[in-house]
């Protein structure tokens, strides 16, 4: 029972972490149609920036604002000055996002070294609390709060609010919206950011997590990201915190019982997917 | 009457095809203007051109005295230009209050009036507010989409094939609405049904190739059997 519940418990904390990564892509696939393989990037930038700020400045708080600002920039200038001159050609949008992902993590191993980092838990989440027999780790508890605060507020940012609207409306129908007469371009703007900032938001959590951080986490879980996004629905938002949390659950059992199968398990996963329902699980751009 | 809308010898390239080749067009305000010809005469992309959509590759468009052919689409409607397009173009995942929500630009008391002006016009959109607008019938589409583009203090209308695959009943409704709208707007209006057209037209423009062959006042054209086998194939 205890060991059930601490892979279950592990399971959702590595689902919301991908699903920070997920939810934003999935975002920008959904409005924008644009295919970026440098979201890992801000990922690893999340995790590099805020741990470093943590360590400087001693506070958790700050580390997280700061990374989460970090992704809100880099969000920018990545729209403005990369995707923007390639919106429309897939072809050229993914050449041109990975070799950002490959400068995004160059520019880490050049600023912080090629080094991997230590990312310490505060000692206000370090440690576990013990009910009974079973032990529950505090960090992966916050993990998984504030994954689900994000997936609340970005659900009621696009349920109740005019921009959310907006932007609903922009993934189903992007001319119609400026033929209404909105600036489509600034919406696009506001998504790239919001969803870079979940990406980096995403880094500096996983960097107590797992205790390390290096240049090359950004392409390791954008991989898993890929597979979250087409398992929940191209541009489906809530498909994606679906997915997020299978394909961490199913990571977190596999790597106990089968640890040889436990990376394949999720590209099986998304094999079979897009073998039966293509448009994904939870349906496409919902 | 003043002249609203102008457009100067349009020609109009989407991709390699050279769609528009010559259209030159007056609108008058308080007129419903409307343009016929032959499937894939270049209609549907006079209307996309007005709005920046396929936007002009020589000539130029004139509205209520400004050059507006290279300004981007929501600028264009924002300077009061509403469209309905052909595809009706509704949110289907947005439920009709959604949908016209995102279609507000200023929530002010004017627009309060329009929207119960509009929904009293097309009563089935307040009776399925709630509902997505991808679950109504194509009638009721056609009116949110109507609804959309009127709820704004927009001078000029352009409405694209609003009885395109309505049943008769529901284009007598959508005929209807539009009539008593040109009481209040100007209306652009493409249009295949010529029963409909002339009953709501004050003028024509009848565009052949992508070029404007000819024009003049609807009761002109409806006498003239001539011009309207030729152009229009009806006999």
């Amino acid at each position: 029972m205890e060991l059930l519940f601490n892979l279950t418990l592990n399971g959702l904390a590595t689902g919301m972490l991908i699903f920070l990564l997920a939810a934003g892509l999935t975002l920008i696939f959904g409005l924008m149609d644009v295919l970026n393989f440098a979201h890992g990037g801000l990922f690893a930038w999340g995790a590099y920036s805020g741990t470093w700020i943590y360590t400087t400045t001693g506070s958790f708080l700050i580390g997280i604002i700061g990374a989460i600002v970090t992704g809100f920039l880099l969000g920018i200038i990545t729209e403005k000055w990369i995707i923007k001159p390639v919106y429309g050609n897939h072809v050229q949008q993914i050449l041109i996002t990975l070799g950002l992902m490959l400068v995004l993590s160059e520019m880490l191993k050049v600023i912080w070294g090629p080094n991997q980092l230590t990312a310490n838990t505060p000692e206000y989440l370090s440690g576990s609390w013990e009910i009974g027999n079973m032990i529950i780790i505090k960090y992966r508890v916050f993990i998984i709060v504030v994954g689900l605060l994000v997936f609340a507020g970005v659900q009621f940012l696009l349920k109740k609010t005019k921009i959310g609207l907006v932007v609903r409306a922009g993934v189903m129908n992007k001319e119609m919206v400026q033929a209404l007469g909105i600036n489509i371009k600034k919406v696009f703007m506001f998504v790239f950011m919001i969803g870079s900032g979940m990406a980096a938001l995403g880094g500096v959590l996983f960097g107590p997590y797992s205790g390390v951080i290096h240049a090359g986490m950004g392409m390791e879980f954008a991989i898993l990201a890929f597979i979250v996004v087409v398992i929940g629905g191209m541009g489906n938002f809530t498909g994606s915190v679906m997915a997020a949390i299978l394909v961490g659950l199913s990571g977190s059992f596999m790597a106990y019982y089968v640890p040889e199968l436990s990376l394949a398990v999720n590209m099986l996963l998304m094999a079979v997917v897009l073998i039966v329902k293509p448009q994904g699980l939870f349906g496409g751009k919902g | 009457m003043n002249e609203l809308l102008k457009l100067n010898h349009i020609e109009t390239h989407i991709g390699q095809y050279h769609i528009l080749q010559g259209v030159s067009l007056e609108v008058k305000k308080g007129e419903v203007t409307v343009l016929l010809g032959r499937n894939g005469a270049g209609k549907t992309t006079t209307l996309r051109t007005i709005m920046g959509l396929n936007p002009a590759s020589k000539g130029s468009v004139i509205y209520k005295g400004e050059q507006i052919q290279a300004l981007p689409t929501y600028t264009i409607a924002k300077k009061g230009i509403g469209y309905v397009p052909e595809d009706q173009g509704i949110f289907a995942g947005l439920t009709v209050e959604e949908n016209m929500k995102v279609a507000i630009q200023k929530e002010n008391e004017e627009t309060n009036h329009r929207l119960e002006y509009i929904l009293n016009l097309f009563p089935d959109l307040k009776k399925f507010w709630k509902k997505p607008g991808g679950l109504l019938s194509g009638g009721q589409k056609q009116m949110l989409s109507i609804a959309r583009a009127y709820v704004n203090e927009n001078e000029l209308l352009l409405i694209d094939e609003p009885s395109k695959g309505l049943a008769p009943i529901v284009v007598e409704k959508v005929m209807e609405s539009i009539m008593q709208m040109k009481e209040q707007t100007t209306i652009v209006l493409v249009e295949q049904n010529f029963y409909m057209a002339s009953t709501i037209g004050d003028c024509f423009y009848i565009i052949d190739d992508g070029r404007t062959v000819s024009n003049g006042l609807m009761k002109q054209l409806k006498e003239d059997e001539e011009m309207k086998r030729k152009y229009l194939g009806i006999a």
